[in-house]
């Protein structure tokens, strides 16, 4: 075994795990909380890529580029939530499902019109290019390092709003209880845009510092909404907690799979039969994962509590 | 019952529309591209390819107007069977070419054909129309899928790679340029690794090619893969002491993207081709300067070549049959004939009406502030025909 190669993939499907609790922590909030079946949280990561890459090169900054992408997604988000959504709250799953694909499809042309086909990206400074040599001969991509760091603290950052602040007790409570909320005199509907916002600005945020790797296309953020779905089915819904655990694991699941999954075969299999079968069976993996869960138990590992 | 009649009139109306293009004045071209998506990128270049044709044509053979209707596929191999039946019942087009991909000729190449229309793919090159599926009227304007890769791997050879790793997403497209290097390559490849197609970041893929230290990578990254891939493998420091190699995945197509991108790391990189800008050639000479005055000052990709050529070789076959369109015959020996200048020289077709052609080595180079893929050297296969050929019973 390859001591080296396995330390770097733990550290890539770290980074992949962070990256998606950042989806899914928005996600999760917006389903728990607000009841939203919200397709379009993708877009939101789409939004933020754009944006990010835009700023970037108006201002030719990668940090002053970045900090204003934040707010630009909040007002997107709240925008979106005012004009969109909101309508949707009273009607079943059904009909959020078909709006909010509609959104997807809007988007996805009209960033392709904007943007063209080519889409668009970010270059990195040069201080930021390179690798770093960590012991042990393990060397990894300077920049990954940041969107790792950068991760866990936003995740502090909502850790703490979440549990430490009225907000935050409200959000609690809205993901335990809805009705008892609004019935409390909460004013619900205020609430509920604050959510969408805070969770338009996570997606933004992975949306954003991811762009300098993978460069921002019309339709990125399908993939990833598939896979944040899965993260908060996992982890259950409305819980941040479960979202982050989930992600973690999920990213690590996924990257450990594609990695290795070709080489465990084909110490029992040929290597011909071994590579049709190792991206099959990896990238069943993460579903492997979500259908033990929901068979063990069903409300996912975190559910929050009273839901 | 006045409702019904409300609903019915306009279907009514609709049905009875004459057909606009009754007259055989006029070659109708069908020209089926993908035109939205992502991968645009590369239908619209092949769409400035036919446009600079018909400017070249002066708009006429044979004392006829050509007309060329686009159409939008969106990727879909559905909606591109849509689009080819709206080509060929509506339209009545004589002539049905445009495809850029492999998967969405399979579906709309049955339309044309059973109609008794002409079919010419001006790119998707997919092996069983060199094989066991050639048709009478089935052209190829480009090549079979795994010919371009079987260049790259004589390549490879010349270039002394010995060890190689492989990357290419999962879908008949990726599996048969790995066919074809294969076929042709004598090293020993370490890792053929089939990404899942909505693969956008490799980190775990670079840390195993690290750990591989292979002599080259070769990759089969069209479209939006491209660029993502190529940025991360600079981040990881990998192109400083692993040659990259492709197929399909640079091109005049995505290199403005790259060079506005200050993606440096690309210039000496090298693909194969049958087709480069700077090909010495007549037809090419006229070709270049006229595509690039057309598209924003781009270079040509290889789609806009063979789109070229296909409406070129549309035309050839016009002018022997002397705008006869009835006389498909005449028609169709003049395509097989291909009696006219391509942008690769002269095109000579095999029986089953794909080139038999050479494929040129190229190389990213920066000439005069523009980036662009010069050709290096003699071609790597020369003369150079599908390898399932014999299996067409023409």
């Amino acid at each position: 075994m390859d001591y080296v190669l396995l330390a770097e993939q733990f550290f890539n499907g770290f980074q992949l795990g962070i990256l998606l609790f950042l989806v899914a922590a928005g996600l999760t909030l917006i389903f728990g909380i607000m009841d939203l079946v919200n397709l379009a949280h993708g877009t939101l990561y789409m939004f933020g890529a754009f944006f990010a890459a835009t700023f970037v090169q108006l201002t030719d900054s990668l940090v002053f580029g970045m900090i204003l992408t934040l707010p630009t997604m909040l007002v997107t988000g709240i925008i979106l939530e005012l004009g969109v959504l909101r309508t949707l709250y009273e009607r079943d799953h059904l009909d959020q499902v078909l709006a909010t694909f509609g959104l997807i499809i809007f988007f996805n042309e009209l960033f392709l019109i904007v943007w063209g086909a080519g889409g668009t990206g970010i270059n990195l400074p040069s201080y930021l290019i390179g690798t770093s040599e960590l012991p042990g001969g393990i060397s990894v991509p300077d920049y990954r390092i940041v969107i790792i760091i950068s991760g866990l603290l936003v995740a502090l950052l909502l850790y703490l709003l979440v549990s430490k602040t009225r907000i935050g007790m409200l959000i609690r409570a809205g993901a335990s209880n809805r009705e008892m909320v609004s019935a409390l005199g909460i004013n619900i509907k205020l609430l509920f845009t604050l959510v969408f916002g805070l969770g338009a600005v996570l997606a933004g945020f992975a949306g954003m510092i991811i762009t300098p790797i993978t460069q921002a296309e019309s339709g990125m953020g399908e993939g990833m909404l598939i896979l944040a779905f899965v993260v908060i089915v996992i982890g259950g819904i409305g819980s941040i907690k479960g979202a982050f655990i989930a992600a973690i694991l999920t990213g690590l699941i996924d990257t450990m799979g594609r990695s290795f999954i070709d080489v465990a075969l084909m110490s029992f299999m040929d290597s011909v039969a071994a590579e049709t079968a190792g991206p099959a069976i990896s990238s069943m993996l993460v579903y492997i994962l979500m259908a033990v869960v929901l068979a063990i138990k069903p409300s996912g590992l975190f559910p929050p509590k009273g839901a | 019952m006045l409702k019904k009649f409300i609903l019915a009139a306009p279907i009514a109306a609709m049905l009875s529309v004459p057909s606009v293009h009754a007259n055989d004045d006029t070659v109708r071209v069908g020209i089926n591209l993908t035109l939205s998506t992502p991968a645009s990128i590369l239908g619209l270049n092949s769409k400035a390819g036919f446009e600079v044709a018909l400017k070249h044509l002066g708009g006429k053979v044979a004392g006829k107007k050509i007309e060329l209707i686009f159409e939008d596929n969106q990727f879909k191999p559905a909606i591109g069977k849509q689009k080819s039946e709206k080509l060929v019942k509506k339209d009545k087009v004589h002539f049905l070419t445009g495809f850029i991909f492999s998967h969405i000729l399979a579906a709309s190449a049955p339309v044309g054909l059973k109609a008794g229309k002409f079919v010419i793919s001006s790119n998707a090159g997919h092996s069983m129309f060199a094989g066991k599926k050639c048709h009478k009227n089935f052209f190829n304007s480009a090549w079979e899928n795994t010919q371009t890769p079987m260049a790259v791997g004589q390549m490879l050879n010349n270039e002394g790679v010995k060890k190689l790793y492989i990357l290419a997403p999962n879908y008949a497209a990726g599996k048969q340029m790995i066919t074809g290097l294969t076929r042709t390559f004598k090293g020993k490849v370490v890792t053929k690794a089939l990404t899942p197609m909505s693969q956008r970041d490799w980190s775990s893929d670079l840390s195993k090619i690290k750990a591989a230290k292979p002599d080259g990578v070769f990759v089969f990254y069209p479209g939006a893969w491209g660029p993502a891939f190529f940025t991360q493998y600079a981040q990881a420091g990998l192109h400083k002491t692993i040659p990259l190699y492709n197929a399909f995945s640079i091109d005049g197509a995505n290199l403005p993207i790259f060079q506005k991108r200050n993606m440096t790391h690309l210039l000496g990189t090298m693909n194969a081709n049958f087709w480069a800008p700077d090909l010495d050639t007549p037809a090419n000479k006229r070709f270049v300067p006229a595509f690039k005055k057309h598209y924003k000052g781009q270079f040509p990709a290889h789609y806009a070549a063979q789109a070229y050529d296909a409406l070129m070789l549309i035309a050839a076959g016009v002018r022997a049959a002397k705008g006869d369109l009835s006389n498909k015959d005449a028609i169709r020996k003049g395509m097989e004939e291909a009696d006219f200048e391509s942008v690769r020289g002269k095109i000579k077709f095999g029986k089953n009406h794909f080139p038999i052609q050479n494929f040129y080595a190229r190389k990213v180079v920066n000439k005069n502030g523009q980036w662009q893929l010069s050709k290096v050297g003699d071609a790597v296969l020369k003369n150079h025909a599908p390898t399932n050929s014999a299996e067409c019973k023409l």
